[in-house]
């Protein structure tokens, strides 16, 4: 008995470190709407500068100021990149923030690298919490029961600071509806400001207390990351008390689980989200959404098929890449292959985040299904290659049909967390089943025929299907079905009232862009030769967003420049420098500055701009084209 | 799309521009590739030990008088991109052999790799047992004491505790998978008489430590088998000492000896597992001082296991290079093996039958010594003496 009273505990410990980091998060996001990648950067900053000022300074004092002071000083870190960056951006498209603070975390990784150097480090114990209390025989570290006290005592200063302050009275306003609150003529800037500050520090402070129990490292950010933003959902965004519970319920099944299936925890959290989300889509205590009012930035500037000049264009710009072939190496070939398949990968997430609406956190489940689908087909049943890359992207199909009906019951970040859960599941799988899939050693062997086997002919290969599959997605933007899911997206009530099913054209939707990843992993497995759980992982599906991010979300193929430019730049510099991530992550900084509405978006709009001040007539030949719309 | 023009334009343009800085035509080159970015804490005394043998190689009058130049690439810690780097080095760069990866699943792939395009690799450090055995090709050879071998060692010195309940902590990954799996197989072997009383399988990099120690405590074992190791094993074994976990119970750990691994724990080592590792400090063979006088002077700081890989992977393939006086990848496969070469643990050889080398550890027992982790005790273990016999090697591997 004594035994599980001690596990109950622990859990409560690992509860309380995954609270402190979600709440800040949850604050953050339920005022600004920034889905803040950088938050586990910032608990990783706070535990490197906790680890430097407790090794300088001494005795109990140092230690416990050493800690706040390094929360204070992130704090500081976090208001000069909110004042710096995210101002700029927070009328940028949806979820563009993610990629500000997406490059930002890669800048970080490398950062600490450089100044902390590569080894891990060991932080001193806490004075006074340095043993175990004894409890009928088992030891329960008296540093836990400090993080369990801790942990209700933040909860309730933040329940004071939320509910007794006018400032609080203001955040809860913002956070159910910010629009209002700016009409009433409150000062947003600041109040976003000193939100973003409260949520960095508890991150940070998260991070410092992490110092008597953890080695303090360079991945630290990813080790936490996810599962944080995992709690926030559980608990429902903005809900503190809803974190709380989401934190002790999610390390209280770990803890326990881990007695009965001891290799439950690689997935027990999605497990958790998916089922928690599919019974209660806004979270145990979130509450529903009101329905979107927003007037999409697109009524400006409305989307159109490509003019006859435009698409001889394009057409030229195919003829040119087909051509590499004539001039290029073999390596620049296979690059040429791998850029083209990742066109593909980015322009199936594009066509479901920016006609649908609906971002996908997971989409890579759909690209890593498509390349097991092929991996299984050559392998075991050893099927010739084009009947592989026919049949192979069915599996990201079937996925996504099962998946896709369960996520578009959801919308918003909801509905990106329960794809991402759902992608984890299914990496999990692709992780665990070893004697199917490998385990995280993959399936080998998987290389082309003789036909494809050439550097060239495959890259032909990808081009052209790169080029057919953009052509089909662009076709049905401008189809009925198409048209009918450009009007979901803007307003899901309207449509309904139209006599649109809204869920069965995303759902719809959802599958078209599974199965296009699925084609775009097909052609990626024999492009390498081998399948691993990597293709189904959260790092690329964050690559398919910042590609379709970069490229510009309210665009029509922002996707292909997104995936030809993220690529391209991240193939070159991992192989000049072993700081790509920092030079990578720099990079998208400054792209986010200057081009807040992507690349794409932005040259579209500097296009318009420049048409709008040519002569008169330019109104009028704009004029056919909205119709035309 | 008018602007996608020019954009594949200039992305071209920046990968052109990446083969412009090619060698000399009469150098040698070997492609090396690895995590540096993903796992600095192993890959940067890595690189200072390949570089200082590319240094002493060439002082030497470099291979069979031409100079050896080391082309390097990160992996990122992907298999996909390593592939990449691999086509690179192999298309664009024309290196004569690759050398180099640290995890499991990227030594495969780029395994894999040289087996279709016909590439000379020479594998450092990845430990899974399929490199050589299960999905062993005759490009492929590798350095370091693979996860068997290192099974081998420690079970050797395992069996004689008296312990009969054991539980086991591993990663939730191959790595730990499978020497869990060779560990369990060749101790039971040597003693039916024990018992498997619980394992944990938290995953690599996110242990949550206090109820993976509280879940191994409750199934009461007298010892334990621990494969974590990096963040994972401090937690564990910050966790393991505030609950007093090892008190009374004898610990194995794989790895937990090398210096990377070791040196972070500090005040916190716990003392008496039996380890295998990299004593640097109290090895005292000929070979082993000059390394250790060379690496000290070059880089003021001292060596870790990482060094020793990275060293001996670069005189390895120098080695092989040199016998067969040619970069033609079948003239590499024939005088590599059986090769035998001098490396700071001694003389090893490149198996014929396996492609393994003979390349061994140290095995010994964890102290504290002025607030710091050593390994005492320490002998070294001939990577040789641990293989299973020829015919259970030639069972495991499939037909070339």
């Amino acid at each position: 008995m004594a035994f599980y009273v001690v596990q109950f505990l622990t859990g409560l410990a690992s509860a309380a470190s995954l609270f402190l980091v979600a709440s800040g998060l949850s604050i953050i996001f339920g005022v600004t709407r920034i889905v803040n990648f950088a938050h586990g950067a910032f608990y990783m900053i706070g535990a490197y500068i906790a680890f430097t000022l407790t090794e300088r300074l001494s005795g109990t004092f140092g230690f416990w100021g050493g800690i706040v002071m390094a929360a204070l000083a992130v704090a500081v870190i976090g208001v000069i990149v909110e004042m710096v960056l995210l101002r700029r951006i927070y009328h940028a498209p949806e979820l563009f923030q993610l990629l500000a603070t997406f490059g930002l975390t890669l800048m970080v990784e490398d950062l600490v690298v450089l100044i902390w150097g590569p080894d891990d480090l060991v932080g001193r114990r806490a004075p006074g919490f340095r043993g175990a209390i004894d409890f009928f025989g088992q030891h329960i570290p008296s540093y836990d029961l400090f993080l369990i006290a801790l942990s209700p005592v933040v909860l309730g200063v933040l329940w004071l600071l939320f509910q007794r302050t006018r400032w609080g009275v203001l955040v809860r306003a913002a956070t159910q509806d910010r629009d209002m609150v700016a009409a009433l003529g409150v000062n947003q800037k600041w109040l976003f400001t000193s939100v973003f500050a409260v949520g960095v520090f508890l991150a940070a402070v998260g991070g410092a207390l992490q110092i008597p129990r953890d080695a303090v490292h360079h991945a630290m950010d990813l080790r936490i990351i996810v599962e944080v933003f995992v709690v926030v959902v559980i608990g429902g965004l903005g809900s503190i008390i809803g974190a709380f519970v989401a934190a002790v319920l999610v390390s209280e099944l770990n803890a326990f689980g881990i007695l009965i299936f001891p290799k439950i925890s690689i997935i027990l959290v999605f497990l958790v989200m998916a089922a928690v989300l599919i019974v209660r889509p806004w979270g145990l205590f979130g509450k529903p959404e009101a329905p979107a009012r927003k007037t999409p930035g697109l009524t400006v500037n409305p989307w159109r098929p490509l003019t006859s000049n435009e698409r001889l264009a394009a057409l030229a710009a195919l003829i040119v890449a087909a051509t590499l072939p004539l001039f290029a190496g073999n390596y620049a070939l296979t690059v040429g292959s791998e850029i083209a398949i990742f066109v593909i990968f980015a322009v199936s997430l594009h066509f479901l985040m920016s006609v649908g609406g609906l971002a996908s956190f997971g989409h890579a489940a759909y690209f890593g299904l498509g390349a097991y689908g092929v991996a299984f087909l050559a392998k075991m049943a050893g099927l010739p290659m084009i009947v592989c890359l026919l049949l192979g992207p069915l599996l990201g199909c079937m996925g996504a049909a099962v998946f896709g009906f369960f996520a578009v019951q959801l919308s918003g970040v909801y509905f990106a967390m329960l794809t991402l859960a759902f992608a984890q599941i299914v990496w999990s799988i692709a992780f665990q089943w070893v004697s199917v899939t490998g385990g995280d050693n993959g399936i080998l062997g998987v290389w082309p025929e003789k036909w494809a086997a050439s550097p060239s002919n495959f890259y032909w290969l990808s081009l052209g299907v790169a080029a057919l599959v953009t052509i089909a997605l662009r076709a049905m933007v401008f189809s009925p079905f198409g048209y009918a899911l450009r009007g979901t997206r803007d307003s899901a009530l309207r449509s309904e009232a139209v006599g649109i099913n809204v869920k069965r054209m995303q759902w719809t939707a959802f599958v078209i862009a599974g199965t296009t990843a699925g084609i775009g992993g097909a052609l990626f497995a024999y492009l390498k030769g081998s399948v691993f759980p990597d293709n189904l992982g959260i790092s690329l599906s964050v690559d398919a967003l910042v590609m379709v991010l970069l490229g510009g979300v309210e665009t029509v193929s922002g996707g292909v420049i997104g995936a030809i430019v993220y690529k391209a730049l991240n193939i070159w510099l991992i192989s000049q420098t072993d700081l790509s991530k920092l030079v990578l992550g720099g990079f998208i900084v400054l792209i986010v500055v200057v081009f807040p509405k992507g690349i794409v978006g932005m040259l579209e709009m500097l296009a318009q701009r420049r048409g709008k001040a040519s002569p008169p007539g330019s109104p009028l030949l704009a004029k056919p084209i909205e119709s035309a719309e | 799309m008018r602007a996608g023009n020019t954009f594949v334009g200039a992305a071209f343009a920046l990968l052109a521009g990446g083969m412009a800085h090619s060698a000399l035509a009469q150098d040698i080159k070997i492609g090396e590739i690895n995590s540096y970015s993903l796992l600095p804490a192993f890959t940067e005394p890595y690189r200072k030990g390949w570089q200082l043998a590319v240094e002493e190689i060439n002082a030497a009058g470099g291979i069979n008088g031409k100079k050896l130049v080391v082309i390097s690439k990160d992996d990122g810690g992907k298999p996909a991109d390593a592939q990449t780097a691999a086509n690179e080095l192999v298309s664009s760069e024309g290196v004569a052999m690759l050398t180099g990866t640290f995890l499991s699943n990227i030594g495969l792939a780029v395994s894999d790799f040289a087996n279709q395009k016909k590439v000379f690799f020479l594998a450092a450090e990845p430990l899974t047992d399929a490199v050589t055995w299960s999905k062993g090709n005759k490009y492929t050879f590798r350095l370091r004491p693979s996860n068997y071998m290192q099974a081998a060692m420690l079970v050797e010195a395992a069996s004689k505790l008296p312990a009969k309940r054991w539980a086991t902590i591993a990663p939730n990954y191959e790595y730990g998978q499978s020497a869990v799996a060779v560990f369990k197989k060749l101790m039971s072997e040597k003693r039916p008489d024990i018992q498997w009383v619980d394992e944990q399988w938290p995953p690599q990099g996110k242990i949550d430590a206090g109820p993976v120690v509280q879940a191994v405590a409750a199934a009461n074992p007298e010892a334990i088998l621990n494969v974590t190791f990096g963040a994972d094993l401090v937690k564990l074994v910050r966790e393991g000492n505030t609950r007093g976990l090892f008190k009374g119970r004898e610990v194995v750990s794989f790895l937990t000896g090398e210096p990377e691994y070791l040196d972070p724990l500090k005040e916190e080592t716990p003392e008496g597992w039996i380890v295998t590792g990299y004593p640097w400090y109290s090895i005292k063979t000929p070979e082993h001082d000059a390394f250790l006088k060379a690496y000290q002077a070059k880089y003021n700081d001292y060596p870790r296991l990482g060094s020793i890989v990275g060293y001996q992977t670069i005189k390895s393939a120098a080695a092989i290079l040199a016998k067969a006086g040619s970069t033609d990848p079948e003239k590499l496969i024939a005088a590599a093996e059986g090769l035998s070469m001098p490396s700071p643990f001694g003389e090893i050889t490149f198996r014929k039958i396996d492609h393994q080398s003979t390349l061994g550890a140290y095995l010994g027992k964890t102290a504290l010594k002025d607030g710091k982790g050593v390994m005492v005790d320490s002998v070294y273990k001939k990577g040789g003496d641990y293989l299973p016999s020829d015919a259970e090697v030639a069972k495991l591997r499939p037909k070339d």
